[in-house]
């Protein structure tokens, strides 16, 4: 019989990031603000 | 098969116009084959994790900032982010290597085997051709300046007397091939990395 020498690779299951991830994300995005000046671009983090 | 009612490009340009939850679709829609992709590369959790909020907050910047174009789709651009945070990960790694803090010291932390594996002396090959064959490419007074001064270790006060042109303008040419050589690069999606 053939010998198969390849490992089966180790595939972990669930793979997505946590919720804290996404939620940090999507609050970053809320408080991220841009503001336009004179052609410069300036960012403010507003909780 | 799950049929996508919004496409990405539409989400995108309601975020971009102020639309938050558009951004929460887009990350549910795509988060399983980033993070994927992140873990294939560098196969931790943890470090997965960092990566892929540091690829989003880079995605929620720009497109905040009004600089992304629709040129390409969205997944690959985020791809392509991700992949670079990658390499800058592993670069940073590299620079400074971790101690495994697992109890005792282990000395083959600190040292390593400096000669290169079979697989890495091929990498590098590569590497190196590719890099020769850009040089090529460039217009011949660059690429004269640059063989000098790279290959040749010459200094630009020498290169300069070789030549027979200003240090100013070897040091524009170089920089001149620097440019066009990035550019090559650039268009082409070359990885000059290992």
């Amino acid at each position: 019989m053939a010998k198969i020498y390849s490992n089966a690779s180790h595939k972990p299951y669930n793979l997505k990031p946590k919720d804290e991830t996404i939620s940090f994300l999507l609050n970053y995005s809320k408080a991220l603000s841009v503001m336009n000046y004179n052609k410069m671009k300036f960012e403010a983090l507003l909780n | 098969m799950k049929k996508e009612l919004i496409q990405d490009a539409e989400l995108v340009s309601n975020y971009i116009n102020g639309d938050e939850s558009a951004l929460s679709v887009l990350i549910e829609r795509h988060k399983q084959k980033i993070y994927s992709f992140i873990y294939s590369k560098v196969y931790d959790r943890d470090i997965t994790e960092d990566v892929f909020q540091d690829t989003f907050i880079k995605v929620i910047k720009t497109l905040k900032r009004g600089k992304y174009n629709e040129e390409g789709k969205f997944l690959p651009w985020v791809m392509r982010i991700a992949h670079n945070l990658v390499i800058d990960h592993f670069r940073k790694n590299s620079r400074m290597p971790k101690f495994d803090n697992t109890g005792e010291f282990s000395i083959f932390s600190v040292l390593s085997d400096s000669t290169l594996n079979a697989e890495k002396t091929l990498i590098k090959d590569q590497v190196e051709s590719d890099v020769r064959r850009i040089i090529e490419e460039l217009p011949e007074d660059q690429k004269q300046v640059l063989m000098m001064r790279m290959y040749q270790d010459m200094s630009f006060k020498e290169i300069s007397e070789r030549t027979g042109v200003s240090i100013n303008t070897a040091l524009g040419r170089m920089r001149y091939a620097l440019i066009n050589m990035r550019k090559v690069i650039e268009q082409n999606n070359i990885v000059l990395t290992n």
